[in-house]
């Protein structure tokens, strides 16, 4: 195994210029099971702990730049963001505990692309943007444009995510649901995050498609003024949007019920 | 995986790197392999056999030390992002700290136990904390098979209690 060690972002995009390298934010998906694992130990990283540049999270007139080494535990710390975008922590608060909260990044579990995620909902409902970065460019690509398929991304290996940005959008509803096996520690069955700005509703579900997807039907149809009587009148509509499995952790017809009953009721709560 | 992973297995070659880092106030100058975790440093290398290995995968807390002030599973940790930081563990404790974890129960076989601790000094040191967490959900990544958790939890209730008490007296 070798790890390059950058001091600078410059430097740390050339190396990724020079060669494929695997880049290791706070570990906290790429270390699970390494000391056995054999793959990892052939692996080539570089290593992002150390550049200041992309720490922390910014406010300004445009909205929120999360660094890309920004955690869940300086969002959860922010009281800002607890303000103004309390979904952000309602999400970081359900992923692991403080030890995963205080190394895991915004960033890492964009990039990690599970389907389960709980980072990725919640920036996607309130419409993050991906600045990416190579040695020779700089462009942003739509959350909800990242990902191309299970665990694929529009990420090129010579480019790494410098930061996550969200817009000002003042959104008036902001709601995260997470159903899993228990309360702490667990990932999740059904995800759900619901937001609702000058933009329209955003509709964003997770553990229910290979990736994590806006459900577009659901908020064209809210965005029509659409009410909803009972939670099996949304099942038509999810069924254009999601195609849950069944996998270890759930059913799929436990899923759509599921995600149809939570939505249903946060729908409700929003109103 | 990812087929932009490059191979770096080569046995001729040495990988080795030097990283300098605080542990419990003091300076630690090390080679260290890159495939070793923080855990393993401090156990194997440095001797230092507080800290344990429960699941190697996040979820046990028993491997918890504190870097730069926070608590974080240790083997989840490249020793090489030890580089710069400062490192806590179990062996720096004041062993009179504990008196009010062990009187509440709060361990039993004692193979959570140092884990244990290290956050609930954590959560001691940031009373703070407790304006928007419970102490039970900072507890949650640390499991415990014996106690059934409400003896940590009392414990570390107490011991607020406690330091408040002895805040409010007279110097
Ligand atoms: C016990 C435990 C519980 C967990 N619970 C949850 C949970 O409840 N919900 C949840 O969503 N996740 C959970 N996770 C997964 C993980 O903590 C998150 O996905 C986290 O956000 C990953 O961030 P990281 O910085 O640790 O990523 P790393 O492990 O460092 O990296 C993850 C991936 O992203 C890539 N990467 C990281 N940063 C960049 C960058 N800047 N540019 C390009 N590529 C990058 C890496 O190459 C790697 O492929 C859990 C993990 C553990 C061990
Ligand atoms: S051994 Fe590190 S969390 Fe279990
Ligand atoms: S005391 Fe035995 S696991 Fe906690």
């Amino acid at each position: 195994m070798k790890v390059e060690a950058p001091a600078t972002l410059d430097e740390a995009l050339a190396c990724l210029q020079a060669a494929p390298l695997v880049p290791l934010a706070g570990g906290t998906d790429l270390l699970v099971h390494w000391p056995g694992n054999l793959e990892a130990k052939a692996g080539h990283y570089v290593d992002l702990w150390a550049l200041d540049e992309l720490r922390g999270i910014r406010r300004d007139a445009e909205g929120l730049t999360l660094g890309a080494l920004a955690t869940y535990w300086d969002a959860i710390r922010d009281s800002r963001i607890r303000e103004e975008f309390p979904i952000l922590v309602q999400a970081a608060r359900q992923v692991g505990a403080i030890q995963i909260q205080s190394r895991g990044t915004w960033a890492g579990n964009v990039v990690n692309a599970s389907p389960a995620a709980d980072g990725v909902p919640v920036l996607m409902a309130l419409d993050a943007v991906v600045v990416l970065a190579s040695a020779s460019r700089r462009r942003e690509v739509p959350l909800d444009a990242f990902y191309t398929g299970y665990r694929t991304t529009v990420r090129r290996a010579d480019e790494l995510v410098v930061a996550v940005r969200l817009p000002d959008r003042g959104n008036a509803v902001q709601t995260f649901v997470k159903v899993g096996s228990r309360r702490a520690q667990a990932i999740a069955k059904v995800g759900l995050a619901l937001a609702r700005s000058e933009a329209g509703w955003r509709v964003v579900a997770a553990s229910v498609a290979p990736t994590v997807v806006r459900c577009r039907t659901v908020e064209a149809a809210l965005d029509a003024g659409d009410a909803f009587a009972a939670p099996e009148d949304l099942l038509p509509l999810l069924r254009e949007d999601v195609t849950p499995i069944d996998d270890l952790r759930s059913t799929a017809r436990y899923r759509e019920m599921v995600l149809a009953r939570v939505l249903w009721h946060a729908i409700a709560e929003a109103a | 995986m990812s087929p932009e992973r490059g191979s770096y297995a080569d046995p001729a070659v040495d990988y080795h790197v030097e990283i300098a880092f605080t542990l419990n106030g003091a300076e630690v100058r090390i080679r260290v392999d890159p495939a070793e975790r923080l855990l393993d440093v401090l156990r194997y290398r440095l001797g230092l056999t507080g800290t344990k290995e429960g699941c190697a995968e996040g979820e046990c807390g028993a491997c918890t030390v504190w870097i730069d002030g926070l608590p974080v599973d240790s083997c989840l940790v490249p020793a090489v992002q030890a580089r710069g930081r400062e490192v806590v563990t179990i062996e720096a404790v004041d062993p009179m700290r504990l008196r009010p974890l062990l009187e509440s129960g709060a361990t039993q076989c004692g193979a959570c136990t140092p884990g244990v601790v290290m956050t609930a000094l954590w959560i001691l040191d940031h009373p703070d904390l407790l304006e928007t967490h419970t102490v039970r959900e900072l507890m949650a990544g640390n499991l415990c098979r014996c106690t059934g958790y409400d003896g940590i939890v009392e414990g570390v209730l107490e011991a607020l209690e406690a330091t408040r008490d002895t805040e409010r007296e007279p110097a």
